[in-house]
């Protein structure tokens, strides 16, 4: 019904959906910025403050935006500069000069990146010349030249801040903070971690010179808002093209939102975490099945997407097994409930196996060594034993002691789930003597 | 089954291709596209497929991307030693090797991420670009920051580009301390014993009919599907065994349709199998042509444990392994000639049940190995440079391991590091009769 008065209206359905894939998926896998930001406007306001003062006023600040792993810390920063960028005195004033932990794992390759990104006068044809501590006196003669009133000010965002603080002696951390506390040129040190005690990392004369400025982006979160957030990353933009698809779609999203199921599958993520990301990948795996045939997202499709998202890995690869490999883990299993968690070696293994083979008087399994030894390395590949001291070479293979990184729920669960597990495989795992 | 991707945005024409190539993995296949969406769209930045050996990953990804004409590149995480090697790959194939040139002697990830800006911003792409590794799980043991930044490469250089990982290993062991930018899990489930019957199935002989080869497939599952459930050890079990199978057909002995009596020729041969090939004791090669002498006849590779060892180094041998199996209160008992009244329930204590040769060896130090070796050796030996260059050069060989630091001169510990049966042989040799003087054989 829906999909022929679009039709007969507007835009073809087709057309419509691919529009919902491109906007949606600019929201989850790009992180686009949202229009607003959420939740965060006590943040929003202190950081836009404190960054336009360094702009206008030449004020020199450093400040650290603290919080878990997809809290939405770029996302501030970034909302925070568009919105400076959007007065023409900041800029055409504000020098920007980002830099990120993983990539700058150096000072010297943080110092080369700095000096390209402020494009200073010894760059030719974007190769930086001279030493490490030319390049450093050269950058901090070119902040110390200026002052307050005449030169313009500079942002440095650190990204991954934390690592930032592992480089030898802390300098460029050091430099910078001292050229923000110090009447230099005026500059504004923005560091945004995950790390809750990155002070602690800090060198003495560093922390010293830091202003201890913090904004902690710590979610709370409640569920209501936890659905209104979800309503909002999956509804439409007003200035969609067909405005009669996008009302439609909206108030489906809002029926999706309102559905038992669905409420249910999301108190569940809800209750795992609250960030952005996990989120989006959840909203992802549903958009994914959005197509021609299936116009709108159903509770059913948030039930599979939840049910990929929370599927155990390691039950998933225990499901793979052969049953012999099955078998050794249930001999370790036992030898684990038995010797309280002593590491084992294969011999021990094939020990415990042999004594339910003689039990059974089944000569089914009767495997040599060598193919139990084979069984036993693949489940070493897999990483589902480790061996318990690190150094391998040292000893014979079949005396390296090993242990199971499986717990007794996990392996017990496995079994129930094992596509034509025999029966008395079954009976041996649940026995609690062997 | 062919027929069942469908998605907008790319040539149907090629989809049919797509799914005619990857029997019994077309939901895995569809669900990977869907995810993907059209070219011109963003995809997740970084995705993770997980599962068992030969159960398609690799082979889905690049028949998705070699079909359907995306801008890709492949890079084995085994071959890429050095980060640089894998920057290098990845510049080559988007954007040739102008761009790959630019790379600096040593780069570091900061080299690669701006020469990617720099070459996007030349040669935008209107297309979702893929980098895809495998074996990911090697990247955890480079650079600490690479697959944190390969994950959110995406971020970093500003381009519609995605990252697949492909690994045998779950995520969980990859994250690292500091968290990551989570990627997008997917896993490949292995094969049912039904869908290994079909792909195995579709390899078949075209003097022989399908029925005949699908019987064939059916006995080789069952008596290898308990040990192994890998795909390509098995195609490669069922080419190597085919002819053996059809050879009493061959012969005019038996018709096609008489399975009881194929299976009983067949049986016994590939049990065989799983004791030879499948443990690579003999080669391929040398099991195709077992044919005309008797199966079994050839010694593999582990049957040549034999090893010429001068006399001394024999009994040194034999005298490590009596002190690493042998607990340190027994050697009294064992070796002095006259050792006086040595209780027996002291000597055998009954509460030890663990033996020996199952906790393996334990270390013991230089004196002990020559107090038994004199005791050992009937005949009078000086200790000269000799039997100790002997003991080192045996360390060499790897019979014996030292167990101390190197760097210690005085009162280094060794364990011994050979089997029963070789100690056996070797004390054969010398008429020692080892197993009386072993406490686990009491």
């Amino acid at each position: 019904m829906s999909k022929r008065k679009a039709k007969d209206a507007h835009l073809p359905i087709g057309e419509c959906i691919n529009q919902v894939h491109q906007i949606l998926r600019k929201r989850f896998c790009h992180q686009q910025l949202p229009d607003k930001p959420e939740g965060v406007e006590a943040q929003h306001k202190h950081l836009a403050e404190l960054l336009k003062r360094t702009a206008v006023h030449g004020e020199s600040n450093s400040v650290l935006i603290v919080g878990p792993r997809g809290s939405g810390k770029t996302m501030l920063l970034r909302s925070v500069l568009r919105e400076l960028s959007q007065e023409t005195e900041v800029q055409k004033n504000l020098l920007q000069v980002h830099l990120n932990g993983l990539l700058q794992t150096d000072d010297r390759i943080a110092l080369k990146e700095i000096t390209r990104q402020l494009q200073l006068e010894n760059v030719v044809g974007d190769r930086v010349f001279g030493s490490f501590a030319e390049n450093l006196t050269f950058l901090l003669d070119a902040l110390k030249k200026g002052d307050r009133s005449s030169s313009r000010p500079v942002l440095f965002v650190l990204d991954e801040f934390d690592l930032f603080a592992c480089h030898k002696n802390q300098t460029l951390l050091y430099n910078l903070f001292d050229v923000a506390q110090s009447a230099q040129a005026p500059v504004a040190v923005v560091g945004l971690t995950c790390r809750l005690d990155v002070l602690e990392l800090l060198e003495k004369r560093v922390k010293s010179r830091f202003s201890h400025r913090q904004i902690h982006l710590l979610s709370k979160l409640t569920f209501p808002q936890y659905l209104e957030r979800v309503r909002d990353q999956l509804s439409l933009p007003d200035d969609f093209l067909d405005g009669k698809f996008a009302q439609e779609w909206n108030a489906a999203v809002t029926t999706l939102c309102e559905d038992r199921s669905a409420e249910e599958v999301l108190q569940r993520h809800f209750n795992s975490s609250t960030d952005f990301r996990s989120l989006h990948t959840l909203l992802m795996l549903c958009l994914s099945r959005v197509s021609v045939a299936r116009p709108s997202i159903t509770p059913a499709d948030l039930l599979d997407a939840s049910r990929l998202c929370l599927a155990d890995a390691n039950a998933n690869m225990l499901h793979g097994l052969s049953i012999l490999e099955l078998c050794l883990i249930i001999a370790m299993k036992h030898l684990n409930d038995v010797y309280e968690g002593e590491p084992f070696n294969l011999q021990m293994v094939h020990n415990e196996f042999k004594k339910f083979l003689q039990r059974k008087s089944n000569s089914m399994y009767n495997f040599e060594q060598p193919v139990i030894m084979k069984a036993f390395e693949h489940l070493q590949q897999l990483e589902l034993i480790r061996p318990a001291d690190g150094a391998s070479a040292k000893t014979q293979r079949e005396f390296q002691l090993m242990r199971l990184m499986l717990d007794h729920g996990q392996i017990m669960e496995a079994l129930q789930k094992y596509p034509q597990c025999p029966t008395d495989v079954k009976q041996w795992a649940m026995s609690a003597f062997a | 089954m062919a027929g069942l991707l469908e998605h907008p945005g790319y040539d149907g024409e090629k989809l049919r291709r797509v799914s005619e190539q990857l029997p019994c993995r077309e939901v895995q296949a569809g669900m990977l596209l869907s995810l993907m969406g059209e070219p011109q769209q963003y995809c997740y930045p970084s995705l993770f497929i997980y599962g068992h050996r030969a159960s398609g990953k690799s082979h889905v990804v690049n028949v998705l991307m070699k079909e359907l004409e995306l801008p890709h590149v492949t890079v084995s995480c085994v071959e890429c030693v050095s980060v640089a090697l894998l920057f290098e790959q990845v510049l080559l194939s988007f954007f040739g090797c102008d761009a790959a040139s630019l790379l600096p002697r040593s780069p570091s990830i900061s080299d690669f991420v701006r020469i990617y800006k720099q070459q996007t911003s030349e040669f935008p792409s209107k297309q979702t670009r893929y980098i895809v590794t495998e074996q990911a799980e090697l990247l955890r043991d480079a650079n600490v920051n690479l697959l944190p930044a390969l994950l959110r490469l995406q971020e970093l250089v500003e381009d519609n580009v995605s990252v697949i990982l492909l690994s045998e290993i779950v995520w969980d062991k990859f994250r690292p301390n500091t968290g990551c930018f989570e990627p997008l899990l997917l896993h490949f489930p292995d094969y049912s014993k039904a869908e290994l019957l079909h792909i195995l199935s579709a390899h078949r002989h075209p003097s022989y009919s399908a029925e005949f080869y699908s019987s064939y497939v059916n006995i080789l599952l069952g008596v290898f599907y308990a040990v192994c459930r890998d795909l390509r050890e098995l195609q490669h079990l069922a080419a190597l065994n085919f002819s053996k199978f059809c050879e009493p057909v061959a012969a005019g002995k038996v018709k096609e349709t008489e399975t009881h009596k194929l299976w009983k020729n067949i049986e016994p041969h590939l049990k065989k199998a799983m004791q030879t090939v499948y443990l690579r004791e003999v080669s391929s090669l040398q099991w195709e042509q077992m044919d005309e002498h008797e199966t079994g006849a050839l010694r593999g590779l582990s049957a040549h444990t034999h090893v010429e060892l001068p006399y001394y180094s024999k009994f040194l041998l034999i005298a490590a392994y009596l002190a690493s199996y042998n607990p340190a209160r027994t050697d009294k008992r064992f070796f002095v000639k006259h050792h006086g009244k040595i209780k027996k329930t002291n000597f055998l204590k009954k509460n030890e049940k663990t033996s020996n040769h199952l906790l393996g060896p334990k270390p013991f130090p230089l004196d002990r190995l020559l107090a038994i070796f004199y005791s050992v050796v009937d005949s009078r030996v000086a200790p000269t440079a000799s039997i100790f260059s002997q003991i080192s050069s045996l360390v060499t060989l790897q019979l014996l391991t030292l167990v101390s630091h190197d760097d210690q001169l005085d009162s280094p510990k060794y364990k011994c590091a050979v089997s029963l049966d070789f100690i056996s042989a070797i004390s054969r040799t010398v008429n020692f009769d080892i197993v009386k003087y072993l406490y686990d054989f009491l």
